[in-house]
């Protein structure tokens, strides 16, 4: 397999719309930042201190549910969206299929993010985890997401020959995530009803990690870290098997999401049987990856974005491993409910993909703007608050998970598991405050670094001539 | 065809997504075909018109600006009270959906973790064939109690002055407030206060045993209910008591819903 890397052929310039991408990363980082708010906002009230008190609007209730969904459809996917431009012409040597299109797609979205969070704290949510996006914004949610995998769908079929891994990825990955949202957005809600509805809720809450998310961030994976390691991936075959492991046994777990709820039990067992299957999957992904370093080692912590990249990569083992773990039954009667959940979700989607996206802008930020980062420091100071801070949340959540467990099952009165709950969400609270603190000054120093860029220091052409260093 | 396009399109993206939405997704559905999915209306029975003409009485004004009077004709009335009861249900699960109160309260007890004597019976797929459950209230966090066997366990207005201002009976609890149910006293619920109050004492009242008590902690409660006097005094006036004493219509007698066409006596 060859690397990645696309030497002479059609000049990037002509390939890649960078302003586009930078202007992914912008939006990207602002719905972090509306997102966190939303999460301290709700931290805060855990705490019984509302510090905004004043309007419906800014009910921590609802804007729990702008943080979840800001960070799937705001940060991650505009993260994602921004990535794919700059990685899929790279790879297939063809532009997207129509670059007016893609300034459409791009304002396209952001109007659906916008008028989610807007519908939301108006109290029109849709009664699914992570899908509360109202129902009268799904359909053109699910437009737009069409018109993405046509976007850039035509330039990925059009690849003559193999394709490289990334590529598999995120082609599978853009018919994932439209049958995903379609699934969980309207099934649901217009065909069955009950139980049912709840394995289709569980199947759509799974997906859009293990449908969208996973594959758009393993696919990114599989781009970056070989360009950064100058060198190819390790193992071909384990490549093979990471990808058609992930493709077969993903799908099937959404039940684990609702063990113990009347949900056919041999459903419930099937779904973590391929829970498990597919930690040994993610082993192989993994050792693929660690293999990838052999000899260079010392390559993980000097280079920054790797840093990142490689640290999202730990923590997917640790989450996979304790997927494992807690999908069992056993441990399920203890944790389900619990902030163990909360600190699992969050090392998932913090830990690992909102590394790998903060590292793959870090990547790119320089090579869009044409200059270095404003302060290089600043970035170690994002790196490190930020992995600090998850590893704190993460940490106290499923500490703090297994005592609401025991006391529930222990009959203790409800307050005693509030009481029992309070130092772990005060500790919490420290954490996110610092994880929002790291993106603040991130977002400062990009703007810091806008401001030095050439781009707009000169005109802010869109055909800049200066060749991109990768 | 593992590293070819048409593989990857239509054997993982598409073959697999299906085979896995086949046996997840519609195999449930199918084995459910036989319970018919109730409606809103049909969901409306003698435990929850009582609490519903409950409300009628408790908050004559609210309940007037919100549903407008019953006709005099008991007949028609107890039809009007059963649309109305419907209506009230269906806006209340919106506001229950909004609020995002289904983040913090699940909706079904599991036959684990000594659930069935804190929460009641252990939940059964029937109870979610309805219109209500779409998509279906299971929920995802307990920061608060189950709800699923809330209905009649606690009075409407006890109901009311948790939502208004929880940590008036529940000390130390984390819930948010939520005065824009009411007109500004827990009293004074508006249209949507009444609606989620309607829809907390829906739930759980189909169940046989309902209203269901927590067993376990009753027997500890019993004893002391004079010490607990003291922070239910601060009160507004128009709280009733103790959760213990709770009107609980259904302790001795299932109301017949004709039987009940005569309680709005409003005037």
């Amino acid at each position: 397999m060859s690397t990645p890397a696309t030497a002479e052929s059609p000049r990037q310039e002509n390939l890649v719309d960078e302003r586009l991408v930078f202007w992914y990363f912008v939006a990207a980082l602002t719905y972090m930042l509306i997102s966190m708010l939303g999460g301290i906002l709700m931290g805060l009230q855990l705490l019984r201190w509302n510090p905004l008190p004043i309007s419906e609007y800014l009910s921590p209730g609802r804007w729990r549910m702008v943080h979840t969904n800001a960070i799937a459809y705001g940060f991650l996917a505009n993260g994602f969206l921004g990535m794919m431009h700059w990685v899929v012409p790279r790879l297939s040597l063809r532009p997207v299929l129509d670059k007016r299109l893609s300034l459409f797609i791009f304002a396209a979205w952001q109007v659906v993010v916008l008028s989610t969070a807007v519908g939301l704290l108006l109290g029109e949510a849709q009664g699914l985890e992570w899908g509360e996006t109202p129902v009268w914004i799904d359909p053109l949610a699910q437009a737009g997401l069409l018109l993405v995998a046509i976007n850039f769908g035509y330039p990925i079929i059009k690849v003559k020959g193999p394709m490289y891994v990334t590529l598999w990825y995120f082609l599978a990955a853009l018919v994932w995530t439209f049958l995903t949202y379609a699934m969980g957005n309207f099934v649901p809600q217009y065909a069955v009803t009950g139980t049912a509805a709840g394995a289709v809720g569980g199947l759509f809450i799974h997906d859009l990690v293990g449908l969208f998310v996973t594959p758009m961030g393993w696919g990114m994976m599989y781009y970056f870290v070989p360009i950064l390691l100058k060198r190819p991936m390790w193992s071909h075959g384990l490549s093979l098997v990471g990808f058609w492991g992930l493709a077969f046994f993903y799908p099937l777990q959404g039940i684990h999401h609702f063990l113990y709820t009347p949900i056919p039990m041999f459903l419930q067992y099937g779904a973590v049987l391929s829970t498990i299957a597919l930690e040994f999957v993610v082993l192989t992904v993994i050792i693929n990856f660690v293999g990838s370093l052999k000899g260079t080692g010392m390559l993980c912590l000097s280079n920054l974005p790797l840093r990142y990249f490689y640290t999202g990569i730990t923590f997917y083992f640790l989450t996979c491993l304790q997927c494992a773990l807690q999908t069992t039954m056993t441990f399920q009667a203890l944790i389900h409910f619990t902030d163990w959940v909360v600190g699992h979700a969050h090392m998932v989607m913090f830990g690992v993909f909102s590394m790998w996206i903060l590292g793959m802008m870090t990547y790119l930020v320089p090579r869009l703007l044409k200059t270095d980062w404003y302060s290089e420091e600043w970035c170690y100071w994002h790196y490190w608050i930020s992995a600090g801070g998850l590893m704190l949340m993460a940490g106290d959540l499923i500490l703090g998970g297994l005592f609401q467990g025991w006391s529930w099952a222990a009959l203790q009165p409800w307050d005693k598991s509030i009481t029992v709950s309070h130092p772990f969400w005060a500790v919490r609270i420290v954490a996110g405050v610092l994880m929002f603190l790291a993106q603040v000054l991130l977002s400062y120093n990009l703007y810091k670094t806008w401001q030095k860029s050439p781009l707009r220091l000169g005109d802010e052409t869109l055909t800049n001539v200066v060749p991109a260093t990768t | 065809m593992f590293e070819s396009k048409s593989g990857i399109l239509l054997v993982a993206g598409i073959g697999f997504f299906g085979l896995a939405f086949l046996s997840n997704a519609l195999v449930p559905a199918m084995m459910y075909r036989h319970l018919p999915e109730k409606t809103v209306k049909e969901l409306v029975n003698g435990n929850l018109r009582y609490q519903f003409e409950d409300l009628a009485q408790r908050y004559p004004d609210a309940f007037k600006a919100a549903y407008g009077e019953p006709p005099e004709d008991p007949t028609k009335a107890e039809l009007w009270y059963n649309e109305k009861c419907a209506e009230s249900l269906t806006i209340g699960r919106k506001i229950y959906t909004g609020e995002g109160c289904w983040h913090c309260h699940s909706q079904f007890v599991r036959p684990v973790s000594n659930e069935d004597r804190r929460w009641g019976p252990v939940s059964k797929t029937w109870e979610y064939q309805n219109e209500l459950q779409r998509p279906v209230m299971f929920g995802t966090r307990r920061v608060g109690p189950d709800l699923s066997r809330e209905g009649g366990r606690r009075s409407s207005d006890w109901q009311a002055v948790h939502l208004f201002k929880p940590v008036t009976l529940s000390p130390g609890s984390p819930m948010p407030e939520y005065p824009w149910l009411f007109d500004g006293a827990p009293d004074k619920p508006n249209k949507r206060g009444l609606a989620l109050l309607t829809y907390l004492q829906w739930l759980g009242s189909w169940h046989e045993t309902y209203p269901y008590y927590e067993d376990y902690e009753a027997s500890k409660i019993l004893p002391t209910p004079k010490g607990e006097e003291g922070p239910a005094a601060e009160e507004p006036a128009a709280e009733a008591p103790a959760a213990v004493e709770t009107p609980a219509p259904a302790a001795e007698a299932k109301p017949e819903p004709a039987a009940n066409s005569d309680a709005p006596k409003n005037e």
